[in-house]
């Protein structure tokens, strides 16, 4: 088969807020770019982010980066590298003033500063009962500012963007090296060769292989299925965050903001309950902790409504003028998908699946590390990987809001600062593509086109998305885990027989979705192998049968092999400049 | 519930046609969106674009029984038991629901659809009150849907020529916003009978956007600008 080839010094799958913020640096080096997306890139999901981006500015409350350190490393429960943890705190200052100066639209304080909001976890003096107001908000349209933002100045860069092309796979060369992508320009149904000096994996999380939860459509965790694809381990997978607040039933997002801007939840008896869990923090401790809370709540009997399957929100006490001010966006979401004005009613929500914590592993420089014979982290030249796909890692078990954003845009920009360094390091021209460099998409797309029977892409998803729901939980169940092994791995060999009905070339949704799927399975597989393996409980993982944590044993990060193997590797303890901070009993 | 919805495949039709389908709806299925997925799970060809499923990524904007919206927060329960569902009107139709967005988008960018301040940038933010601030609002918050656009009838017949309301609203969140200083540039760009002057106030933009947005409002004012400098 003769397919069109193209020349970069640099391909960014991904134009969500960490890519394109890659991309910015990329273009603005001159350096020849290509930036490829799913979708338009403002229709990336960084769009829906809500409540703000983390930074100790000071504007609003006393602050600095090492009491954010500290809430991080704390959030983490203590599984975040703390290198990359004081990379990302000292920065954030630096990054989000950038993003002003580029023209997002912050909301402002009389003195004309960033307007800040309180958070949950993010506290005054290393963990003090007094919370830090550090997230920087676009009213509650934070990531929708961003992204678009961002947007603008790769416009304004000259970035090139193949919008609507879905990349495959990664095309290794025999030593290793990441040569390049095979991507599918969906108009079309051509497949083409992107040759690159880089390829920066920046293509979101997995949110959607769960039945319930707040992600798009999109967030099928196509970066990982193409990690794994191409031999490269996935880094603590089992942690996924459950957001306390996703609208009952809907799944949609409300932000932690409104807790932030002084919401709080209700049980049954109208009781605030988060402070019997969380005497301090109440309703901002860690999502764990609420999300655990909330469904304990649910499960004890003292969940609302007629199945006592939900709790409430309240917010109507902040007054119409906070509500339409700070939560604009939020009061459209409750009426549209909730029916309920907050100004006068509640919300109903429930614990929804929200963030992948794990994801392919990177260092802070955004290079993809791996084990290899000179240690747990050897360099795998060509490939690098940002945001929500990486785990790199500053959320360690578990994120505390607005890091994401904060992650996005701190190592969006150090991924392209190494990557200018590494392309200029490196000769002009391109090494020769291997002959087999496109056989496996090829093959995949070629079964797609003759299969007339099979497995419909819709009935394996669903059971996919339903399997992980029951099995890989809030709180998570030794048996469950077992048999979510068996059934993942039973949907697994399911999805190679898919077949699809639409054979045209022509924006073929159906195709893309049987795709999708492909990557879907390899996050889901990760997952639940990796919770099940994992004897103890720390941040998002909450196992029934070993309540605690143990640091002796489980202090160490898993990696999620293509064979299903599982290997362990050490979490940095040592930061940059200052001191560890060890472990403790995590109380809010 | 009947959805009657436009099928256009050139791979393999000749011309468009409309297709019915019959659709049976469960409570949890809420908006529009929902039932569209119900009828692609029976019928894979079935065309759209989709994503947040939230109304804020602008993906799956189409012509509802006459009115340009987004199907994902569309209600079904609002909706007629009869609903005709067409790609957005005046952009070329890639496939059934999926338009092709090029004009669109080259008039959005036409308007340098960024911040310019060529100042030094101080180290910290640059300040701007919160009434400065205010200004921005009902400007920043479009999601590029081109549910306005495309149901302008001066960009149906010079898409090329009129930037539309959803290029103009850009242009004027920049003029509106303190930090910029390209003022006069921007005005500069739009004195042309063309590409600003083409609006007749029709008002179609307003009816449909699904943020509630006002691109007529933003149009009269960079107007009142232009006419303002001309005197
Ligand atoms: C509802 C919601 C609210 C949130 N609110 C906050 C908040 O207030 N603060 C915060 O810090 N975090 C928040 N988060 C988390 C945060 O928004 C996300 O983690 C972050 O935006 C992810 O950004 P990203 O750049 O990694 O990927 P995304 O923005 O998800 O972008 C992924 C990109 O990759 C592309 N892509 C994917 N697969 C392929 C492929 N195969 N080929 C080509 N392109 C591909 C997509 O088209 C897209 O452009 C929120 C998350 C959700 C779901
Ligand atoms: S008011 Fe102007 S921009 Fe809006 S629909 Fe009418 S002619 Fe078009
Ligand atoms: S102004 Fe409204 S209708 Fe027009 S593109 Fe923006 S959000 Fe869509
Ligand atoms: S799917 Fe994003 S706006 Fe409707």
């Amino acid at each position: 088969m003769n397919l069109s080839v193209r020349k970069f010094d640099a391909v960014v799958v991904g134009a969500g807020g960490s890519g394109m913020r890659a991309a910015l640096e990329l273009a603005r080096a001159k350096l020849k770019v290509a930036v490829l997306s799913k979708v338009f890139p403002t229709r990336s999901h960084t769009v829906a982010a809500q409540g703000g981006i983390a930074a100790s500015l000071g504007n609003s409350s006393e602050d600095n980066w090492h009491w954010h350190m500290y809430d991080t490393v704390k959030g983490s429960d203590y599984l975040g590298d703390q290198d990359a943890i004081e990379y990302m705190c000292r920065r954030a200052v630096e990054v989000v003033v950038e993003l002003e100066h580029m023209g997002m639209p912050f909301d402002r304080l009389d003195n004309g500063k960033i307007y800040q909001r309180p958070f949950g976890g993010h506290t005054q003096d290393y963990g003090s009962p007094k919370m830090a107001m550090r997230a920087c908000a676009a009213a509650d349209r934070t990531g929708h500012a961003m992204l678009h933002t961002l947007y603008q100045q790769n416009v304004k860069a000259n970035t090139q963007f193949f919008v609507e092309w879905m990349a495959l796979d990664l095309i290794r060369d025999p030593s290793g090296r990441v040569i390049g992508v095979v991507a599918l320009e969906m108009e079309t149904g051509e497949v083409h060769v992107l040759q690159s000096k880089a390829v920066l994996l920046a293509t979101g999380g997995s949110g959607r292989i769960f039945y319930s939860s707040t992600n798009a459509f999109i967030n099928t965790g196509d970066g990982l299925g193409m990690a794994i694809r191409a031999g490269i381990p996935l880094q603590d997978m089992e942690f996924f965050q459950f957001h306390p607040t996703g609208v009952y039933g809907a799944g949609v997002l409300i932000t932690e903001g409104v807790r932030g801007e002084g919401g709080y939840l209700l049980n049954k008896n109208g009781e605030r309950f988060m402070e019997r869990y969380a005497p301090n923090a109440k309703d901002l401790a860690s999502r764990d902790v609420v999300s655990r809370a909330m469904t304990l709540e649910i499960q004890e009997g003292r969940g609302c409504g007629p199945n006592g399957d939900h709790v409430l929100l309240k917010l109507d006490h902040l007054g119409a003028d906070v509500i339409d001010k700070r939560l604009p966006g939020i009061r459209e979401i409750a009426i549209k998908f909730a029916n309920a004005d907050p100004i006068k009613d509640p919300i109903p929500v429930v614990p929804t699946v929200h963030y992948q914590m794990g994801g392919v592993p990177a260092n802070y420089m955004g290079q993809v590390v791996v084990p290899g014979a000179n240690g747990p982290e050897e360099i795998v030249p060509g490939l690098y990987a940002v945001g929500e796909c990486s785990c790199v890692s500053v959320h360690g078990a578990n994120r505390l809001g607005t890091n994401s954003l904060l992650d996005l845009v701190v190592f969006g920009k150090a991924a392209g600062e190494q990557i200018v360094r590494d392309v200029r390091a490196l000769p002009e021209s391109h090494p020769d593509l291997p002959k087999d460099a496109a056989d496996r998409p090829l093959a995949r797309l070629a079964h797609l086109d003759s299969a007339s029977s099979g497995e419909r892409v819709v009935d394996v998803s669903t059971d996919l998305r339903r399997a992980m729901q029951l099995h890989c939980g809030v709180f998570r169940f030794p048996q469950m885990l077992k048999d979510g092994v068996t059934k993942m791995q039973e949907i697994a060999a399911r999805a190679e027989r898919v077949f699809i009905q639409d054979k045209s070339k022509v924006f073929n949704t159906a195709r893309i979705e049987a795709l999708e799927l492909d990557n879907m399975v390899q996050s889901a597989l990760a997952t639940v192998v990796s919770a099940e393996a994992r004897t103890e409980s720390r941040g998002a993982q909450a196992r029934d049968d070993f309540k605690d944590r143990d640091d002796a044993n489980w202090l160490k990060h898993t990696l999620y092999f293509p064979d299903g193997r599982l290997e362990y590797k050490p979490v940095h303890m040592k930061p940059l400049t200052v001191d560890a901070f060890e472990p403790k009993v995590r109380t809010y | 519930m009947k959805i009657s919805i436009y099928r256009y495949d050139p791979d393999k039709d000749a011309r468009p046609s409309m297709q019915d389908y019959e659709v049976a709806l469960e409570p949890s299925d809420v908006m529009l969106l929902d039932a569209l997925v119900k009828l692609k799970a029976q019928d894979d060809s079935l065309s759209f674009r989709r994503s947040c499923r939230e109304g804020v990524c602008g993906s799956d904007a189409m012509n509802i029984n006459g009115k340009n919206g987004l199907a994902c927060i569309t209600k079904l329960a609002e909706l007629p038991d009869r609903v005709v569902l067409r790609p957005l009107p005046g952009l070329p139709v890639i496939r059934d629901l999926i338009v092709d967005m090029t004009q669109f988008f080259k008039q959005y960018h036409s308007v340098s659809p960024f911040l310019i301040n060529e100042e030094q940038a101080p180290d910290r933010e640059r300040l701007q009150s919160p009434e400065e601030r205010n200004e921005l609002n009902g400007l920043y918050e479009c999601i590029l849907c081109a549910c306005c656009s495309t149901a302008c009838p001066s960009f149906w017949w010079n898409p090329d020529k009129f930037v539309g309301p959803a290029g103009l609203l850009q242009a004027y969140r920049f003029i509106a916003d303190s930090r910029d200083q390209a003022t006069s540039a921007r005005l500069d760009n739009l004195e042309d009978p063309y590409r600003l002057f083409r609006c007749h106030t029709i008002m179609n933009c307003v009816d449909v956007c699904p943020k509630g947005l006002n691109p007529t409002a933003a149009i009269g004012k960079i107007r009142d600008m232009l006419v303002r400098r001309a005197v």
